[in-house]
């Protein structure tokens, strides 16, 4: 670890078309922490995320000017395999969207598209560690065949979890994972965020200050598209160094 | 420049009471010192017990200024400069509780001298106090106007105030080896110049919570709590 990057983005700026969302972005997110995107609504913090393993890409006229690395690796570069690209960097959405079959298969579906294995014993296994990583394997483990729709949202979310998890991604994509969630399942799902830490490198998009203040070791607030300012999170929210970041945290929007 | 406002009136007419209820605690407190003082210099005993009666007023206001910080605390998630605002409201209000106290004691003594004839006539106890009225009332004013300069100022002119205390010290001393009947006296006045020394130090802790407040750093006991 120490000062190492695992995504490093370059003075990127992203467009839809012709409309600029996002201004001279530049930022290293380091492994095993867990990164923090606020900001209010249209300053370009899930454009960012989106932009870290291409989701953009199926936007027409999108486009990224800068550079964004994935372990020293160009992101956007042509050589660039895209399904292994986001195989490595999964993305957690805030509607919880398990697809319409069994929680096995759910978080089986990832491996068997990949084609990372044939044997049902090792997919076993793959969907158990996956489950217990998204510290659901006790609350579900009898019933694994039975539709993940019957879940609650909490446990709908943490099957989506389970199933980026399966895929042995490097960094999971979080935006507003909790957002849809009442209390109880949004405290699981933080504690899953502060485990999950361990093993990957998490960045999370979340309108819920104090969330980010929570879960996150570094935080970055942005505001009409530029990164105002990216600090230590214990900083950032006890003493901010930037005027606007001081206004926005506080609730003095203007 | 100045600050904006909260988006939720709610919130900042709380911090607007909060800071409000600071001002009228400081004001008393002030006006406690001055008063004990001038009772002593003009030996006027109804008005040293008049500033020991003011006390309850004062442990009220303490009182009221520590439960609304909790409200605050629980209701509004402060952060940031709400949050180091809120952390100074709580440390700053016991500073200017004792503050009060240290009124009271100097009126108590100040009714005991005034029973007996005047040991001397008074020049540097007068001297003192208002050099500790001063940082007083500037460490007040650094916190309200959030002036970490002033503050600053504050902190160095504090030790003006111990170099008094010395100098007071060693004076009354010299009366008490010439001459054993002023010694009751001379202690109860060493007292005093030691309470006003004590006024010094909760304005400079006050000057330095200021500083923690504009600035986000700690400087007490030289530390810096810049990262980590």
């Amino acid at each position: 670890m120490g000062n190492s990057i695992k995504i490093s983005v370059s003075n990127a700026n992203f467009f839809y078309g012709t409309n600029q969302a996002l201004h001279a972005v530049s930022v290293k997110i380091r492994p095993q922490f867990v990164t923090a995107l606020i900001g209010p609504s249209g300053c370009g913090k899930s454009t960012f995320l989106r932009a870290l393993n291409r989701m953009n890409d199926l936007i027409p006229g999108a486009r990224l000017e800068g550079k964004i690395e994935l372990d020293g690796e160009n992101v956007y570069s042509d050589s660039m395999d895209v399904i292994q690209l986001r195989r490595r960097v999964g993305m957690i959405f805030q509607r919880s969207n398990p697809f319409p079959m069994s929680i096995y298969d759910n978080v089986a579906y990832g491996v068997r598209v990949n084609g990372l294995t044939k044997k049902r014993i090792e997919l076993d296994e793959i969907v158990e560690k996956s489950l217990r990583a998204a510290a659901l394997w006790d609350e579900i483990k009898d019933r694994l065949h039975r539709s993940a729709m019957s879940l609650s949202g909490g446990q709908q979310q943490r099957v989506c979890i389970a199933r980026a998890l399966a895929v042995e991604p490097e960094v999971l994509l979080m935006d507003e994972p909790a957002s849809a969630l009442d209390p109880i399942s949004t405290a699981k799902i933080e504690e899953l965020i502060y485990d999950l830490k361990r093993a990957y490198t998490i960045v999370i998009v979340t309108h819920n200050m104090q969330q980010a203040a929570r879960v996150s070791d570094e935080t970055g607030f942005f505001l009409t598209g530029r990164l105002v300012e990216f600090n230590e999170t214990k900083r950032l929210f006890t003493a901010p160094t930037n005027r606007e970041t001081e206004d926005y945290i506080t609730g003095r929007f203007g | 420049m100045p600050d904006r406002e909260h988006t939720s009136k709610h919130y900042e007419q709380q911090l607007r009471i909060l800071k409000d209820k600071l001002l009228l605690m400081s004001h008393q407190a002030e006006q406690m010192i001055s008063d004990s003082i001038r009772a002593l210099v003009d030996r006027r005993p109804t008005l040293a017990e008049e500033v020991i009666k003011r006390d309850d007023d004062l442990d009220q206001l303490e009182i009221e200024i520590d439960n609304l910080c909790y409200q605050i605390l629980a209701l509004e998630q402060p952060v940031a400069r709400d949050l180091r605002f809120i952390a100074t409201a709580l440390k700053i209000v016991k500073d200017i509780e004792r503050i009060g106290d240290i009124g009271v004691n100097i009126a108590e003594r100040a009714i005991e001298l005034i029973q007996e004839p005047e040991l001397k006539r008074l020049v540097d106890l007068p001297i003192m106090a208002d050099a500790a009225q001063r940082i007083l009332k500037e460490g007040l004013d650094a916190f309200v106007n959030s002036d970490a300069d002033l503050a600053e100022t504050v902190i160095h002119n504090d030790r003006m105030v111990d170099g008094l205390y010395e100098q007071i010290f060693r004076e009354l001393l010299t009366y008490m080896l010439e001459d054993t009947r002023t010694i009751s006296r001379a202690i109860k006045l060493i007292f005093i110049a030691k309470h006003l020394e004590r006024v010094g130090d909760h304005s400079a802790n006050i000057a330095e919570m200021v500083i923690f407040l504009v600035r986000g750093q700690d400087i007490r006991h030289g530390t810096r709590l810049d990262r980590g």
